[in-house]
């Protein structure tokens, strides 16, 4: 049903470290990977090998320059971005088929690809660019939080997170219950001063950013003057005698 | 927003045919037998036409029937039942007017009253969309409504009412334009709120995410054709609200004067239509840096 659950108390998502990503892509291609062999219509490609290559996927990652207000020299910012399994989600309510729905006991919103139409209504309605109409199949993409890997008990534990999450090799992805105060996710949200993308659009986005530490600076002054200094002040003994033959000169 | 050519054609002959409707329900004009029969099928071949032209960018059209099952929250859900239904009141009222001589009162204004809302669904589905600030306003439903029915009047030859509806279409176009170019700006959305870096300063895309395109660039940051806005909107007005007017005060009212009108009219809002699509910006758009790089792309 395109109705949004009143409350879910478990609120499943990832709080996203803008410090700490280095860019790698790392988490668009295991996403790719996971997304295409698993849950739903595989994530195609259009034209894979030809002169406009385009394709389907569920992560994506962006790169801003920020220029830093209080001076400074101009930060990167590499931004990965995917459906923030928003609390009021209105991709799910635009939906008319039912299709589109976010899940009462954990917050995940989903597609039931058997129902969906491929109107591309829910995808207009998303402010973040999460949701890509896959070419191939027709229907609506999008970011599962690899259900099928959270509560997959033929996994090993470890395997039992977003495949984004356990494969980012600087550590800058973490997931969690964000409805819970006392998760580890939500207190280094409290931390960090995590924050919402886009909150003037009202969607309560579960999914969190962490944003990037201020870059160390010098302190103020002259950068040569150190080197500059005479390492001693007066000369002793055959040098006192050199210096004082070649000033005579 | 991509304008794609089918869901212009579907808003466009759609919002014409039923509009048409609206004035055949109420009896405007009283029509029977074969003159009925012409009416009518010029308004459900508009109508229907477009609703069929609409399922062609459904990624899966053969399970449209879905569609009727999620009326409580989708406007999408809801057009498909406001139209069936005005379909089927408006079918039985004019099987009666056809074959039987009939102008069934009641019946004919609850699908006049049905085929006004299922344009006002329609425009509602752009309407909603905080996503879109040039459409997220009163002024959309307003706008779709007032030039559905102006067409509807032309067709029904209803001069006086069409002069008017053409007016009160005119004025609605002109605030649509010149009010949704604010918009974007008034609601405050910006990279730096798109991206939370605000904080720490002035943001500008560095790298897109893909060397290539993909599906939300093709759909939703559609820039082509923006430099040629001004005078299409010129075209536009003049088409579907100057030209029109001056048909029907100058020549005589007749199938001929409607004929001439409807054509400007088709001219002039397919052009407004494919404006409606091609000038919305999506706020997705600034993820990809569209809003400061329009001076470069557009």
């Amino acid at each position: 049903m395109t109705q949004l659950p009143e409350t879910s108390e478990k609120k499943l998502g990832l709080v996203i470290d803008l410090d700490t990503c280095v860019g790698c892509h790392a988490c668009v291609t295991a996403c790719k990977g996971w997304n295409t062999e698993n849950y739903g219509a595989p994530l195609s490609d259009m034209d894979a090998y030809g002169s406009n290559p385009s394709g389907t996927f569920l992560n994506r990652v962006h790169s801003y320059e920020v220029e830093p207000r209080a001076g400074g020299c101009s930060q990167t910012v590499h931004f990965p971005k995917s459906c923030l399994h928003c609390d009021d989600a209105p991709c799910v309510t635009v939906c008319p088929t039912g299709a589109s729905y976010k899940r009462q006991e954990d917050g995940i919103v989903l597609v039931e690809e058997d129902a969906c139409i491929g109107c591309g209504l829910c995808a207009w309605a998303c402010p973040y660019g999460a949701r890509e109409l896959d070419l191939a199949a027709g229907v609506m993409k999008k970011c599962t939080l690899c259900v099928d890997r959270i509560y997959n008990e033929n996994l090993p534990e470890e395997d039992r997170i977003p495949a984004c999450v356990r494969t980012c090799p600087a550590g800058a992805r973490h997931f969690g219950d964000l409805g819970d105060p006392s998760s580890e996710v939500s207190m280094l949200v409290a931390e960090r001063g995590g924050f919402d993308l886009m909150p003037e659009q009202g969607t309560q986005p579960t999914n969190k950013y962490l944003p990037p530490r201020p870059k160390d600076q010098l302190p103020d002054m002259d950068v040569l003057s150190p080197a500059l200094e005479p390492v001693a002040g007066e000369p002793k003994g055959f040098l006192k005698w050199l210096d004082k033959a070649l000033e005579a000169i | 927003m991509h304008p794609a050519p089918s869901v212009i054609v579907f808003t466009v002959l759609s919002g014409l045919g039923f509009g048409l409707l609206s004035f055949l329900g109420l009896g405007l004009p009283q029509v029977t037998g074969w003159e009925a029969f012409f009416y009518f099928a010029l308004a459900f071949a508009l109508a229907v036409g477009g609703l069929v032209a609409s399922t062609f960018h459904l990624g899966n059209p053969q399970r449209a029937l879905k569609a009727f099952t999620q009326w409580k929250t989708s406007w999408l859900s809801r057009e498909a039942w406001l139209s069936s239904l005005a379909l089927v009141a408006m079918g039985l009222y004019a099987f009666a007017a056809v074959f039987l001589d009939i102008s069934a009162g009641l019946l004919g204004w609850l699908g006049a009253a049905l085929s006004v809302a299922t344009v006002v669904a329609t425009s509602m589905i752009y309407a909603q969309l905080m996503t879109v600030p040039r459409w997220n306003h009163w002024l959309t439903p307003l706008h779709l409504l007032t030039l559905s029915l102006a067409g509807g009047a032309i067709l029904a030859q209803q001069s006086a009412v069409a002069l008017a509806l053409l007016v009160v279409a005119g004025i609605v176009q002109i605030l649509h334009w010149v009010l949704g170019d604010r918009r974007f700006e008034e609601r405050g959305h910006t990279i730096e709120s798109a991206t939370g870096l605000g904080d720490i300063g002035a943001a500008r895309l560095f790298e897109p995410p893909h060397t290539g395109t993909n599906y939300l660039l093709k759909e939703m940051v559609h820039v082509v054709g923006r430099k040629h806005a001004q005078k299409l909107r010129v075209i536009a007005f003049v088409f579907m609200i100057v030209l029109p007017i001056a048909v029907l005060i100058l020549l005589p009212q007749g199938i001929v004067s409607a004929a001439l009108a409807i054509l400007c009219y088709l001219i002039g809002t397919f052009a407004s239509r494919w404006l409606f699509f091609a000038e919305a910006e999506h706020v997705v758009g600034l993820y990809y840096g569209a809003r400061s790089a329009q001076a470069v792309a557009g």
